[in-house]
C-alpha cells in the first residue's frame, strides 16, 4: 500500500501514543492546526489536548519543559516548527539534555524525542530554509537522526523512543510527499547507515533531503555506464563510518552530498572519516557537493542554484572518476 | 518546650539553627579548600543566605523535588545529599555526588530528587516546569522546588516558564533568591520593573515577599506557597530578600558595592539573629551553640577526610555516561 512520509511519521506517532501512556506530543500548532506539516492532523481529536499539547510562541519553554517532563518519567515526543526556529531552544537542548546524564554522574537520563522540520526547496528563504543537522551532529549526549526513506520515517520513532537518551530526528521537508508501498512497520534499527543502491565504481554518500538526488544522479551516472553505491547515512550522530568505509573499500572513490554549507560540514566529517580510515584505498580525493556559502535567498533560480542537484552530484562524480 | 509568640518547640528550633550552621561551616571550609587548591573551577558561596534554603526546604515533603542553581551546596545539604558526597564531588571525587564530573556548579542526587546544580543562568526553570508536568500528567501530587536568583528574572527561560507553569497549571514552587546583585550588576541597573513579585504576578501566578535573613519568615512564605501548589496543583512565586556576605565567585573583586553596605547587610546575619533570638525567649544557651557548632565542625572535617580519601575516576573511563549503556534496554 502506498503510504507518504508524512502518513508515515503520523502512523508512527498514532502507535507510540497508543503502547505508551507515558507519551505524548507537544509542540507549536501541533493540536488544532493539525501540525505546520499536517503531520499530526487528525491526533487531537484521537487523543485529546492532555498528550497532544499545543504550546506558545516559546522554543526554549516547551523544548525544556518536554526536556523536564522526560526526566520525570514521560516520554516526550517536541516538535519544532523548523530547524532555525530550534536555535531558540539550542540552550536547553546543549546544556541540559545532551549534558544532564554526563554531569550528573550518570544519574539522571533524559529520554526525549525532539522532531523538526529541516532544509531548502519551498521558496521560504532565510529563515525558513536551513539545514543545520550537522550543528547537533557536533553534540556528545545526544543521538541524531535523518529519515531519508518512507519505512524510516514510519519506523525510527519507535526505537527512538526506546533509547534512554535525547533523539533529535530532522524531517526534510521535501521528503513530506513522498510515497512509497509499505506493509506496516518494518523494524529499523537507529545505529546504522544502510546502502540504498549497490555500485562499484563510486560511493555517492548523503543523508536526508539529498538522498533522492543522489539516486537520481546515481541513474544518470548509470546511463554513462558508471555503477554508483549510494549510501544513506540515516544515523548522523553517532556517524556508522564502518558502512562508510567498506563502501569505499570497495569503490575507491566518494561524493559526499550534504544540503549544509560547505565549511564546518557535516561532508566535511565524513570526507575526514573516509581519510583517516581509507586514504590508501582511494584512487582519486574526495569531494563535497553542498549548499553555497549563502543564507538561502528566496527566488527561485537563486535557491536552485544554492542547493545540491542531480548534475552538480552527476558532474562531481564524474570529475572523481575522470581523476586517476 | 515553646515560647509564646514563638510557635514551635525547641527541637525544631534547634534544627532550623543547626542547617544554617551546616551551610555555613561548610562553606567557610570550601573557601579555605580553594585556597589550598583543592577544590577548583568556579565557586559560589552561600554564605549570609542561608534562612533561604533552610527555610524554603523544610516547607516540602519526602519526594518533592529541588532544582537549584550553580550556588547550590546549600540547597543540597538541607535537601538531604550526604555532606560527604557533596565534598568529594567539589574535590572532584569518584565518590562525589556526581562522581567528579560535575564539581561545585552540577551538584546532583536521585536518591533525594535534587536536580541541580545549574549554571546556566534560569536554564532550570524549564527544567522544574517539566518535572511539574510530569507529577501532574503521572497523578503525583508533589511540588518541584525551583531556586533561582533574582538576575535569571531577565532571562527569556524565565518569561517562558513562568507563562507555561500558569497556563498550564503546574506545581511548581519559584523560589526567587534575591541578593540584589547579578554577579556584579545591581538590580536596578539591569530591570525596568525592580519589583520582582510584579513580574511574576503578570502571568497570573500568586506571590509573597519574604525577609530572607530571618529563616522563620522564609519558612513561613515557603509553607503558605507549598500549601498553594498542593492544594491548587498551580505554581507560585516567592521573592525571597536577602544578601551575599561574600563575593560572587573567587574570582569576583567586589568593586561594584559598599563595604558599609555589606557591613549593614551583615549586621542582619540570618545565624546569629535566630541565635539571639533563641536566647532571647530562653530557648537556648550559648553553650548549645557551641556544642551545635562543634558538632557540626565535625561532619565539615569528616565530610573533607570523605573527600581526601576518595579515588580518582580511571581516565580509561572518561567517555561513560555520555550515553546510557546498553541502549536496547528500555529506562523507566
Amino acid at each position: 500500500m502506498k503510504i507518504s512520509y508524512r502518513d508515515a511519521m503520523r502512523e508512527a506517532i498514532r502507535e507510540a501514543m497508543h503502547s505508551d501512556p507515558r507519551v505524548f506530543l507537544m509542540g507549536e500548532d501541533v493540536g488544532r492546526y493539525g501540525g505546520t506539516y499536517a503531520v499530526s492532523k487528525g491526533l487531537l481529536a484521537e487523543f485529546g489536548d492532555e498528550r497532544i499539547r499545543d504550546t506558545p510562541l516559546s522554543e526554549l519553554g516547551f523544548v525544556g519543559v518536554g526536556i523536564g517532563a522526560a526526566v520525570g518519567g514521560m516520554r516526550p515526543i517536541i516538535e519544532v516548527m523548523t530547524v532555525n526556529f530550534s536555535l531558540l531552544a539550542l540552550d536547553q537542548i546543549v546544556n541540559t539534555a545532551a549534558s544532564l546524564r554526563h554531569m550528573s554522574g550518570g544519574q539522571f537520563s533524559v529520554p526525549v524525542v525532539v522532531r523538526m522540520a529541516t532544509g531548502a526547496g519551498r521558496q521560504l528563504a532565510a529563515q525558513h530554509s536551513h539545514s543545520l543537522e550537522n550543528w547537533y551532529a557536533h553534540i556528545p549526549g545526544i543521538r541524531v537522526l535523518a529519515p531519508a526513506t518512507v519505512a524510516d520515517a514510519r519506523g525510527m520513532l519507535r526505537p527512538a523512543l526506546a533509547d534512554p537518551d535525547p533523539v533529535i530526528i530532522f524531517e526534510h521537508t521535501q521528503l513530506y510527499n513522498s510515497s512509497e508501498d509499505l506493509e506496516g512497520p518494518v523494524p529499523v534499527d537507529i545505529d546504522s547507515a544502510a546502502v540504498r543502491r549497490e555500485g562499484n565504481h563510486i560511493s555517492l554518500i548523503t543523508y536526508g533531503g539529498s538522498l533522492p538526488k543522489a539516486l537520481a544522479a546515481a541513474d544518470v551516472l548509470a546511463e554513462k555506464g558508471i555503477a554508483a553505491e549510494v549510501v544513506d547515512l540515516r544515523v548522523l550522530r553517532p556517524l556508522d563510518t564502518d558502512t562508510i568505509a567498506a563502501s569505499v573499500r570497495k569503490t575507491h572513490r566518494a561524493v559526499v552530498v550534504d544540503e549544509g554549507w560547505r565549511t564546518g560540514s557535516l561532508a566535511a566529517e565524513v570526507m575526514a572519516q573516509i581519510v583517516e580510515r581509507e586514504f590508501y584505498e582511494l584512487d582519486a580525493p574526495p569531494r563535497r557537493v553542498c549548499s553555497a556559502e549563502v543564507p538561502v535567498p528566496y527566488a527561485k533560480h537563486l535557491e536552485y542554484a544554492t542547493l545540491p542537484q542531480v548534475e552538480t552530484i552527476v558532474s562531481t562524480a564524474w570529475n572523481v572518476i575522470g581523476d586517476r | 518546650m515553646t515560647a509564646p509568640d514563638f510557635p514551635y518547640d525547641k527541637a525544631f528550633a534547634v534544627e532550623l539553627l543547626t542547617d544554617m550552621l551546616r551551610i555555613r561551616r561548610f562553606e567557610e571550609k570550601a573557601a579555605e579548600l580553594y585556597g589550598a587548591q583543592k577544590i577548583r573551577g568556579f565557586l559560589h558561596l552561600y554564605v549570609g543566605e542561608e534562612a533561604v534554603a533552610v527555610g524554603a526546604l523544610h516547607a516540602l515533603s519526602p519526594g518533592d523535588a529541588v532544582v537549584a542553581t550553580y550556588r547550590e551546596h546549600g540547597h543540597a545539604l538541607v535537601h538531604g545529599v550526604p555532606m560527604n558526597s557533596i565534598m568529594a564531588e567539589m574535590f572532584g571525587k569518584r565518590e562525589g555526588c556526581s562522581r567528579g564530573r560535575g564539581g561545585s556548579m552540577h551538584l546532583f542526587d536521585a536518591a533525594t530528587r535534587f536536580y541541580g546544580g545549574n549554571a546556566i543562568v534560569a536554564g532550570g526553570l524549564p527544567l522544574a516546569a517539566g518535572l511539574a508536568l510530569a507529577d501532574k500528567m503521572q497523578g503525583k501530587r508533589r511540588v518541584t522546588a525551583c531556586f533561582f536568583g533574582e538576575g535569571a528574572m531577565a532571562e527569556g527561560a524565565f518569561h517562558e516558564t513562568m507563562n507555561l507553569a500558569s497556563l498550564w497549571q503546574l506545581p511548581v514552587l519559584f523560589c526567587c533568591e534575591n541578593n540584589l546583585y547579578a554577579m556584579g550588576t545591581a538590580l536596578s541597573r539591569s530591570e525596568s520593573q525592580t519589583d520582582l513579585c510584579v513580574k511574576a504576578a503578570s502571568f497570573d501566578v500568586p506571590t509573597l515577599k519574604a525577609d530572607g535573613m530571618d529563616v522563620i519568615a522564609t519558612l513561613h512564605a515557603a509553607r503558605s506557597g507549598a500549601a498553594h501548589v498542593r492544594t491548587t496543583g498551580g505554581p507560585f512565586f516567592i521573592e525571597f530578600q536577602t544578601y551575599r556576605f561574600r563575593a560572587h565567585s573567587m574570582f569576583d573583586p567586589e568593586l561594584y558595592r559598599d563595604k558599609a553596605e555589606v557591613e549593614s547587610w551583615k549586621e542582619r546575619g540570618p545565624i546569629h539573629t535566630f541565635s539571639a533570638r533563641l536566647k532571647a525567649l530562653g530557648l537556648f544557651s550559648e553553650e548549645e551553640f557551641l556544642r551545635i557548632d562543634d558538632r557540626v565542625m565535625s561532619e565539615v572535617d569528616a565530610a573533607v577526610n570523605f573527600a581526601e580519601a576518595g579515588t580518582w575516576e580511571a581516565p580509561g573511563d572518561l567517555l561513560r555516561d555520555v550515553l546510557t549503556p546498553a541502549r536496547t534496554e528500555e529506562a523507566s
